[in-house]
């Protein structure tokens, strides 16, 4: 696959991925209204809600989520001047990846990180912690880079936006209807009803009780599986741009060595980063709730590429105690 | 109407709308190579602009290697002249300033002053920045060409490629890094 058909297959792929969230959604909206009302015009009215909230979010994100997220983060918007080493890099890859060039940021920040968001190429912001400028090489800044203008330029920026704020209202549905059922409303209007449509009713809001408790975890396990998937493909992308596999290698290894914990992250932004921030290095390990692969993974997957012998975990340990 | 005359109709018209398609396809590709290509002499450009400057910084501090100075100087005319004598001469000409500029800057390693030297620095990382980026936008070129290239060769573009003259692009050689090694003096 060439980087057109690899784009084309990960823009398809999101479609997909985002229409089986919708799907969810609307099960779920519809079970809730027809539970809670008893009537299928109820479940059509919930369904109705829970699209239009979707959608609204969805498109807040679309066109604001990057400046929200670059806001909580703490980025400030760098000119050339202030930092042109970076600025240099950013650009000469722009021309690799054959996109525009992004809006820089900064994170003022000592545990070295970074990420990217945007709707789309053109559209593109992206974000370096100080700590990162600092420690490492300009190789290294270079692997990263490549590193998130590839998340750029396969469109998991707009992805990510999008998927996280759908999966989001679905645990927001989901998390009204429990408290709703826990509180008993449900409970006293089937009561007031005739047993006409009551069977149908009980077998809803056991249908809905059900997916208000799978669905949110479904959503968010398919999210971070594609997720992990993209973090593999970014690093190989990121390799392909700077024909360099030791650049990635020598970022990734300082990163996971690095003690520093990045304080401006939170759970709701950590998927972004290039490694994740929140954890520590023994702690960024594999597992379904994973935003990113596990460093040592994404090391031997590069060593790999380059025919390398991959390391051994006594060595990875010795890397771990730098 | 007779349906074979219907049938007979609709093909035709279906395999020119395909052969249009095909046909905005290929001068797309052919496009992206002439801009890439474009973008390539933008930055060699560049690099040349930005030498002088980078010789003038260091020529002081450099007292006992003037050969090297005058090599890249050299090199850089060169290649300027180069610039209008064919993409194969001028590629081999960038090529010898690349080797230059390679040694000077490990010669410029030896030099304390030089290595804390502000504007030196700057020059080094404007030169290193442009050197990567002619690199990239060859990488570029070479695979948009790659595209374009396996597009004309294969079927059913194969079939109009051809006939409307749309023929294979030549792709640009790796530098030769290996064969040229920088002429370094350890004092």
């Amino acid at each position: 696959m060439n980087f057109y058909q690899q784009i084309s297959a990960n823009r398809r792929n999101s479609f997909l991925l985002a229409l089986v969230i919708v799907a969810l959604l609307c099960a779920l909206g519809f079970s809730i209204g027809f539970a809670i009302s008893g009537a299928p015009e109820g479940g059509i009215a919930a369904t109705s809600i829970a699209l239009v909230i979707g959608i609204l979010m969805a498109l807040g994100s679309y066109f604001a989520g990057d400046r929200l997220v670059l806001g909580v983060s703490g980025a400030r918007e760098v000119s050339q001047a202030e930092a042109p080493q970076l600025y240099n890099v950013v650009r000469e890859l722009t021309i690799a990846a054959n996109i525009p060039m992004p809006r820089v940021y900064v994170i003022n920040d000592t545990a070295p990180n970074a990420f990217a968001t945007g709707r789309d190429p053109g559209h593109a912001s992206i974000a370096i912690t100080t700590g990162l400028l600092q420690k490492l090489s300009r190789e290294e800044l270079q692997g990263v880079i490549a590193h998130e203008l590839s998340h750029v330029r396969n469109y998991d920026i707009r992805f990510t936006l999008i998927v996280g704020v759908m999966v989001g209202s679905i645990a927001l549905l989901a998390d009204f209807f429990l408290r709703f059922t826990f509180w008993g409303g449900a409970g006293r209007r089937s009561r007031d009803r005739d047993s006409g449509s009551g069977g149908l009713q009980l077998i809803f809001f056991v249908v809905a009780i059900v997916l208000a408790i799978l669905a949110p975890i479904a959503a968010s396990l398919v999210q971070l599986a594609v997720s992990r998937q993209r973090e593999f493909l970014a690093d190989a992308s990121s390799v392909e741009l700077t024909r360099n596999p030791v650049g990635l290698q020598g970022a990734l290894a300082k990163i996971a060595t690095d003690p520093e914990v990045l304080e401006v992250a939170n759970r709701a932004t950590q998927h972004l980063y290039f490694a994740n921030p929140i954890k520590k290095f023994e702690q960024r390990s594999s597992g379904l709730f994973a935003t990113h692969p596990p460093i040592l993974e994404r090391i031997n997957r590069l060593r790999d590429l380059s025919g390398e012998r991959p390391l051994s975990p006594q060595e990875a340990r010795l890397l771990s105690g730098l | 109407m007779d349906p074979v005359l219907i049938i007979v109709i609709v093909a035709i018209v279906a395999i020119l709308v395909i052969g249009i398609l095909i046909y905005n396809g290929l001068v797309q590709k052919r496009l992206r190579i002439d801009e890439a290509f474009a973008q390539i002499d933008v930055q060699l450009k560049r690099r040349h602009d930005l030498i002088p400057n980078l010789v003038a910084a260091v020529r002081d501090y450099m007292g006992f290697e003037q050969e090297v100075l005058t090599r890249v100087t050299e090199a850089r005319a060169a290649a300027v002249a180069a610039g209008a004598s064919g993409p194969v001469a001028q590629a081999q000409a960038e090529n010898m300033l690349t080797g230059a500029l390679r040694s000077l800057f490990a010669v410029v390693e030896n030099y304390p002053e030089l290595k804390a030297n502000q504007n030196v620095l700057s020059l080094q990382e404007q030169l290193t920045t442009t050197e990567n980026q002619i690199s990239f936008s060859r990488q570029h070129y070479n695979a948009v060409v790659l595209d374009y290239n396996q597009t004309i060769a294969t079927f059913p573009s194969l079939l109009l490629a051809g006939p409307l003259g749309f023929t294979r692009r030549e792709f640009f050689a790796a530098e030769p890094e290996a064969t040229e090694v920088p002429v370094v003096s350890l004092r």
